[in-house]
């Protein structure tokens, strides 16, 4: 499988199956139109073509079609080891913690109800995270790198729990042979100095959530009074970045309400920020916010605006990061991580302040996709096998799909939330993570002429 | 060869890309939360390096 595109006028040309990547010239793009299962007729494409290319140029295009096909960089066969992909052991290695089922603000499109999830507000108990923190490392098997993302809700308001736990973790994770990442993922409310010294010293990396300029973060980002948030949390987070030497990332979310969300990322890049993630929200028709199939061009032209930004201040030498477009072409993940996704429901697990274990975070409050509490005398995750089978081979969605391998099948709650099942992905969903691939791999090629 | 430039090799074919170690990052923990992009995750295998 193959799959070819145009991209601020370089022919691109994506072998599927083995990951290469070509920029071509116009003759070899228009010739590979009359490929067939990765076999054509010169003559046929000769005739077809007449009108627009000399036979030489023909024959010299299809002449490194072929050399690439016997190199194994084009028309490859799909050699992942499917029979394998399930067969793995069942160890959880990164946990969302939710230090707080409580909020300091009143998003508009919050998918933890404020921060409640479904149930009452609360904090997590001590007692609990360090329950949590055994939890994973008792059934991490043998990986070594775990993660532990304080969550919430707005895990500020917890900040005590955090710093022991933190102390708890690295107390302990020698005894286990594990290195365990923190990071927070904070709404900036109540970000002051004491804290931010702390997160620098100690956190992998911060989340730090703001949808970019102030009339669009005020809209949907309010206080509990309906107050605006914006002048609150970037002063926070200018004064946060100016003292971080580790990885962090502003994080917004787009709405039908600023679907020229390119302008929220130059802002949020003007601001200083340089690491940046903007994404669609996800979220049922029944809002007025939610994004619709007819808004699909308008985003699809909007990510190649964010494409010519991103090259241009690449190239004026102020780069910024921009988490989507975030693709390692040469050294990225394995096939196994490829096709098996992000993990929820089997490697990675959320749990809720009253010691609930679900498949992530998205999923914390759904009771039908519990998987067990911290204070069970025994764990067994009685959704594993549901999860675990949950990967591109078993989606028929992903079967002809080009993109399987950088999306590996979507977001399972994304799936449920829009499609009643998890293994039918969310179809703008796709329609949308493949026109950022498209622009990640553009991206490279644009910078490699 | 005068008409392609290739940007990336066949990575998904190498032996060790078959592995998966499962020391790299989950997906979900880094700046993503409602979406799911795998491919622009960094690899921690030390032998594939």
């Amino acid at each position: 499988m193959i799959h070819k595109y145009i991209f601020r006028d370089i022919p691109i040309v994506v072998d599927v199956n083995s990951g290469a990547v070509h920029i071509v010239d116009q003759v070899i793009y228009d010739v590979l139109d009359h490929y067939e299962d990765g076999d054509c007729s010169r003559q046929s494409v000769k005739e077809a073509l007449a009108d627009r290319y000399d036979a030489s140029d023909i024959d010299g295009a299809i002449d490194e079609i072929e050399e690439l096909k016997a190199a194994g960089m084009l028309f490859t066969s799909d050699d992942v080891p499917v029979d394998t992909i399930e067969d793995k052991e069942p160890v959880i290695k990164a946990m969302c913690l939710h230090v707080a089922h409580d909020c300091n603000m009143n998003c508009a499109y919050c998918f933890g109800d404020k921060g409640a999830f479904e149930g009452i507000r609360c904090l997590l108990s001590l007692e609990t995270g360090k329950k949590a923190l055994d939890f994973l490392m008792q059934n991490s098997g043998q990986r070594r790198n775990l993660e532990i993302d304080f969550f919430g809700g707005e895990p500020l308001m917890n900040f005590d729990v955090v710093k022991e736990l933190v102390k708890y973790g690295r107390e302990n994770e020698g005894k286990y042979g594990k290195n365990i990442r923190f990071t927070i993922t904070t709404n900036g409310i109540l970000l002051d100095d004491e804290k931010i010294e702390y997160i620098n010293e100690t956190m992998d990396n911060v989340i730090l959530s703001i949808d970019g300029r102030p009339e669009v973060n005020d809209r949907m980002r309010k206080t509990v009074n309906g107050k605006g948030t914006y002048d609150i949390i970037a002063n926070n987070y200018r004064n946060f970045v100016s003292k971080r030497e580790g990885l962090y990332y502003v994080r917004g979310t787009f709405t039908r309400h600023n679907l020229d969300f390119a302008e929220d990322v130059k802002h949020l890049v003007d601001l200083g920020f340089s690491n940046v993630s903007v994404e669609p929200v996800v979220t049922s028709l029944e809002h007025e916010y939610a994004l619709r199939d007819e808004d699909k061009d308008i985003i699809l032209k909007e990510y190649d605006r964010l494409s010519d930004m991103y090259i241009t201040n690449a190239m004026e030498g102020k780069p910024f990061d921009f988490f989507h477009f975030n693709v390692d072409l040469n050294q990225g993940p394995c096939v196994i991580k490829r096709v098996s996704g992000c993990g929820a429901g089997t490697e990675y697990v959320a749990v809720s302040p009253e010691g609930d274990i679900y498949p992530c975070h998205q999923f914390v409050g759904n009771t039908d996709y519990r998987l067990g509490n911290l204070y069970d005398e025994t764990f067994e995750n009685k959704h594993y096998d549901m999860f675990n089978r949950a990967h591109i081979y078993n989606k028929e969605a992903c079967q002809e799909c080009w993109a399987k391998f950088y999306c590996s099948g979507g977001c399972h709650a994304n799936a449920l939330n829009m499609n009643g099942d998890i293994m039918k992905p969310y179809e703008l969903g796709c329609e949308l993570e493949k026109k950022r691939v498209e622009c990640a791999i553009g991206i490279q090629a644009v910078l490699a002429e | 060869m005068k008409r392609v430039k290739t940007i990336a090799r066949a990575t998904l074919k190498d032996a060790a890309c078959k592995t998966g170690c499962g020391e790299c990052q989950t997906s979900c923990q880094s700046a993503c939360k409602t979406s799911c992009t795998v491919a622009n995750q960094k690899c921690e295998n030390i032998k594939r390096r």
